[in-house]
């Protein structure tokens, strides 16, 4: 591909006719091609996303370095699960030394930054004495798992379901969409709560409850966006151009349809990613969620629901989970943010 | 517009009858053994006692005959009397109200109507203002804020939000309570001298000439108003920024400049008249984002409403008073929306051409 494309693209702007010129693209342009390529160069151009997109990879990094980071106690150690350090109810403040279910090894920036041999509670523990930092450092692990799995399940299903309804219309594209209307008669977070209350029994406590009841009510938005894009696609003369050479209707929709029809979703996909963990968090704050105990940062700050006299002496409940929690939902809702503008056509070349 | 008034109309039973069967489909999630828990207040431990619930509510009948039985009632066999039926407003027994679901619904209903009204005010008032005020000063430095401050708005939590106001005023200041009402107060509105109008606080106290009273709940709803209202605030704040943006461009709004009017009466005939109309259209998502809200705001401070009712049904796996509360929240939203929508189509032209 890259060979034509070198033959066919001129590295210089070449004339055609009197006074119009064929714009130089580089190389990730043409690889790309450009649709992508303006998304790229918008996203890592804006200050906004710029900060959004490092917020995101600080998350990413804590997540794969969640071992070096905070060492599980013991190398079989079931590493979602927060170590306790005994079962006092009182949540102990940071600094607080670390006796039962210390991690054995230390790592080595342990020492340089905190300036201790012995392991304590970095940012503090819970009720049920479990370790906040170690439940926020694995947390990320469950936010980018949840996030990435619940954001693409439901995307893959309001796809399939948005293009059926969009490209053909008629009686299909009316059954489709008064059950997505059905769905999306619930406020979104009522209905996950009682669906994932119905689920536990089930499935137990786990990520499973929440994350299906978040799934059974997150796809409806990327069908709705997608379906109205294809309505908008499919008339186009290309499509049209395809269809009259006799492509079968998987090829035009796969082909011709999706892939420019699919950027508007890409935006809703990008919120998702920090809408959907933070609906996960409420769902384990209201006790719904995972077992207690699990590295999940609204479950830390469950805890806090057995403080709220106190709150004042034991924030670090609180804010810590809490500030994980915004920062996540900011780098996506930053990119997000980002991308939109970059694709709203009304404000194309508004911005310099 | 009338045609469209009409299939709007139309389909609204459409839409409520399916409604219905996806709550019940979830119902159906639970097997026969366990939804016959839904049905008694004390689970026999017997075997045989089981299969005799199963059997006298018909739990393990085909899927649309239990739905016809869920819908309209059935005849108990033993007694003859009708028992269930969520059209006769039979919503089963809640296990944490510890009464009939639906007078739970009703004793819950008023405080959270209060908290959602009040809330309106901040709403609406500062979010259209902030909006307004940001395109206004489009890309000036109170646009940037506005646009940090609602990005803020989306990514906060809403539980850490509102702990960390609790946190704040309550636990280190302690300026505002959590709960409805102060100890003596709630004790003093169920006296005969007090009468219970609406079952507002606010406006009984009011209408009893009882302003201590008054005072003492609007102090208890300013934490959860404003942990209410910053949720919302960035959503209207958006649009309305982008609804006045996409307003000052148009053609009529440069004519009405260039005839020479003032500033001042060509934002407020021209611009906001025609901007107004598409934040109208939010009112649905205003509606569902504080549905959503109550559940969380009202748990955190300790109100007793619908929300914090769904909340404490959730934690320990009630189901029927989830379900009521589903129920009620669904039928609210579809409603509110189809009547945003015709509204929507009488003040927008371009609507009622389609």
């Amino acid at each position: 591909m890259t060979s034509s494309a070198e033959t066919t693209t001129p590295k210089r702007p070449v004339a055609l006719g009197e006074e119009f010129y064929l714009r130089e693209q580089s190389r990730l342009e043409q690889m790309l091609g450009p649709e992508w390529y303006r998304l790229l160069k918008g996203v890592v151009t804006n200050p906004l996303s710029v900060a959004g997109l490092i917020i995101i990879l600080g998350f990413i990094f804590m997540a794969a370095f969640a071992p070096v980071l905070a060492p599980p106690p013991t190398p079989n150690w079931k590493t979602t699960l927060i170590p306790r350090d005994g079962f006092k109810p009182e949540p102990q403040p940071p600094g607080t030394e670390w006796k039962r279910n210390a991690p054995e090894t230390i790592p080595f920036w342990y020492k340089t930054l905190t300036g201790r041999d012995e392991w304590v509670h970095l940012l503090g523990t819970t009720s049920g004495q479990y370790d906040i930092f170690y439940g926020i450092v694995w947390g990320s692990r469950t936010a980018l798992l949840i996030g990435g799995l619940v954001v693409t399940t439901s995307a893959l299903i309001g796809i399939v379901i948005g293009s059926i309804a969009g490209f053909y219309g008629g009686w299909v594209d009316e059954v489709l969409m008064r059950i997505v209307e059905v769905f999306i008669a619930f406020p979104f977070l009522v209905a996950a709560l009682i669906l994932s209350s119905i689920l536990v029994p089930i499935f137990g406590r786990s990520i499973w409850p929440s994350s299906i009841a978040l799934v059974v009510f997150g796809w409806t938005g990327y069908a709705r966006l997608l379906r109205g894009d294809i309505l908008a696609t499919k008339e186009r003369d290309y499509v049209l151009a395809a269809r009259a050479s006799g492509a079968k209707d998987l090829h035009l929709i796969l082909r011709h349809i999706l892939p420019n029809a699919i950027f508007p979703t890409l935006v809703v996909l990008s919120l998702d990613m920090g809408a959907i963990v933070l609906s996960f968090a409420a769902l384990s704050f209201l006790g719904i969620g995972v077992q207690e105990g699990y590295a999940d940062w609204g479950q830390i700050v469950s805890f806090a629901r057995a403080w709220i006299l106190t709150l004042d002496k034991h924030w670090y409940i609180i804010v810590y989970p809490g500030l994980a929690l915004l920062f996540y939902g900011l780098g996506w809702n930053l990119v997000g943010d980002a991308l939109r503008d970059i694709l709203d056509p009304r404000l194309r070349g508004s911005r310099s | 517009m009338t045609a469209y008034i009409v299939r709007r109309l139309l389909i609204l039973p459409v839409i409520l009858i399916g409604v219905s069967l996806l709550l019940f489909a979830m119902l159906q999630v639970l097997g026969p053994v366990e939804r016959s828990a839904l049905y008694v207040r004390d689970i026999p431990h017997t075997e045989g006692a089981i299969q005799a619930i199963i059997r006298r509510y018909g739990l393990d009948e085909p899927f649309f005959v239990q739905y016809w039985h869920w819908m309209v009632g059935r005849e108990d066999p033993e007694t003859g009397e009708i028992v269930g039926g969520i059209l006769r407003g039979d919503l089963g027994f809640s296990r944490t109200g510890r009464e009939p679901v639906i007078d739970l619904l009703k004793r819950r209903l008023p405080p959270t109507l209060e908290l959602a009204l009040w809330s309106m005010i901040p709403i609406v008032g500062i979010g259209i203002w902030l909006g307004i005020q940001a395109a206004l000063n489009h890309n000036k430095p109170i646009d940037q804020a506005a646009r940090v401050f609602a990005i803020l708005g989306y990514s906060f939590p809403t539980f850490v939000f509102g702990l960390l106001v609790l946190l704040v005023f309550y636990a280190r200041l302690d300026w505002f309570q959590p709960g409805r009402l102060s100890t003596q107060f709630s004790q003093e509105i169920l006296k005969p001298g007090f009468t219970q109008y609406t079952k507002l606080v606010t406006i009984d106290a009011l209408l009893n000439l009882r302003f201590d009273i008054f005072l003492d709940a609007l102090r208890h709803l300013v934490l959860p108003v404003i942990t209410l209202s910053y949720l919302s605030w960035a959503l209207l704040l958006k649009v309305t920024r982008s609804s006045m943006l996409e307003a000052l461009r148009q053609d009529y709004v440069l004519t009405a400049r260039a005839k020479g009017l003032s500033e001042r009466v060509v934002i407020n005939r021209h611009v906001l008249k025609n901007a107004l109309i598409p934040v109208a259209t939010i009112a649905g998502s205003t509606v569902a984002s504080l549905l959503n809200g109550v559940v969380i705001t009202e748990t955190i401070f300790d109100y007793p409403g619908l929300g914090s009712a769904a909340a404490a049904a959730a934690l320990s796996l009630d189901v029927l008073t989830m379900l009521g509360y589903a129920l009620f929240t669904a039928v609210l939203f579809v409603v509110v929306n189809l009547i945003v929508d015709v509204m929507y189509a009488v003040l927008d032209p371009r609507v009622r051409l389609e």
